[in-house]
């Protein structure tokens, strides 16, 4: 829609805890984002698997770094890693 | 048409031709997810048809959403819809119908007041929904066509709004 604004987008499940956890580390590391919310439905999330590969949620795009990956433990580890204290970015 | 008076909504102090449309920020739902848009943003990508529909399911809303894809409006312009219903109710609309068109949940029907579109249901306590309405606008959402529901049901003015993204689009 708009180049301005957040540069990470997460794709999300309302109410999955997955999802909530990420969320907080990205409100804990004060970095904006953008929320896009899918389907509950697995089949009908192709917009995540376009960008990350995998139908599961959470996933995120950065488009700062390029990074696109899924797997909550795996985008905690990220985020902290490249925007936490004494990280990268 | 019919042989008894059809209800008449009250007067609507809408925005006309030539003013801005009021921007709002509500869930916009696509046939893949929903995002948090303005009106702003969206329309900043071109001229923009603006439609206010009764709550998904409603028999309304599917002849206007079945009428808007056969004209095939979105060929020329952004196709947006505003109701009450929910992204979940939205993302079941986009599948049957409103084909490449996006739209907005506003459950409060907080955005339908800002246009003076606002219908409070006899029988439905507490549900406030959005008139059937249509706004046609330009990329800084000043108001080209303007066409606001005055009766209970009554459709938007089809030819109308094919002649109006003629003369502006």
């Amino acid at each position: 829609m708009s180049d301005s604004g957040p540069h990470i987008t997460l794709y999300r499940l309302q109410a999955c805890p997955f999802c909530e956890r990420v969320v907080r580390v990205l409100d804990e590391l004060d970095l904006p984002y953008h929320s896009r919310f899918v389907e509950p439905m697995h089949a009908d999330r192709n917009v995540v698997k376009r960008v990350s590969g995998k139908r599961s949620v959470p996933a995120i795009v950065d488009e700062n770094t390029g990074v696109k990956m899924s797997e909550s433990a795996n985008i905690v580890e990220y985020l902290t890693k490249t925007y936490g204290e004494g990280g990268v970015a | 048409m019919v042989d008894f008076e059809v209800v008449s909504l009250p007067a609507s102090d809408h925005p006309t031709v030539g003013e801005t449309a009021p921007d709002f920020t509500r869930p916009l739902v696509n046939e893949e997810y929903w995002e948090d848009a303005s009106l702003s943003s969206l329309v900043a990508d071109g001229p923009t048809l603006l439609v206010f529909h009764p709550m998904d399911g409603a028999f309304p809303t599917t002849y206007i959403w079945k009428e808007i894809d056969e004209r095939g409006f979105v060929a020329d312009v952004q196709v947006v819809g505003v109701s009450i219903s929910s992204p979940y109710e939205h993302k079941d609309l986009l599948k049957e119908r409103a084909a490449d068109a996006r739209l907005f949940s506003d459950p409060t029907a907080e955005v339908a007041a800002a246009y003076d579109v606002e219908h409070d249901l006899d029988g439905m306590a507490g549900v406030t929904e959005h008139r059937p309405a249509v706004f046609l606008l330009d990329e800084e959402r000043t108001i080209q066509y303007a066409w606001v529901a005055e009766e209970w049901p009554e459709f938007p003015a089809y030819d109308e709004i094919a002649a109006a993204i003629d003369d502006h689009v």
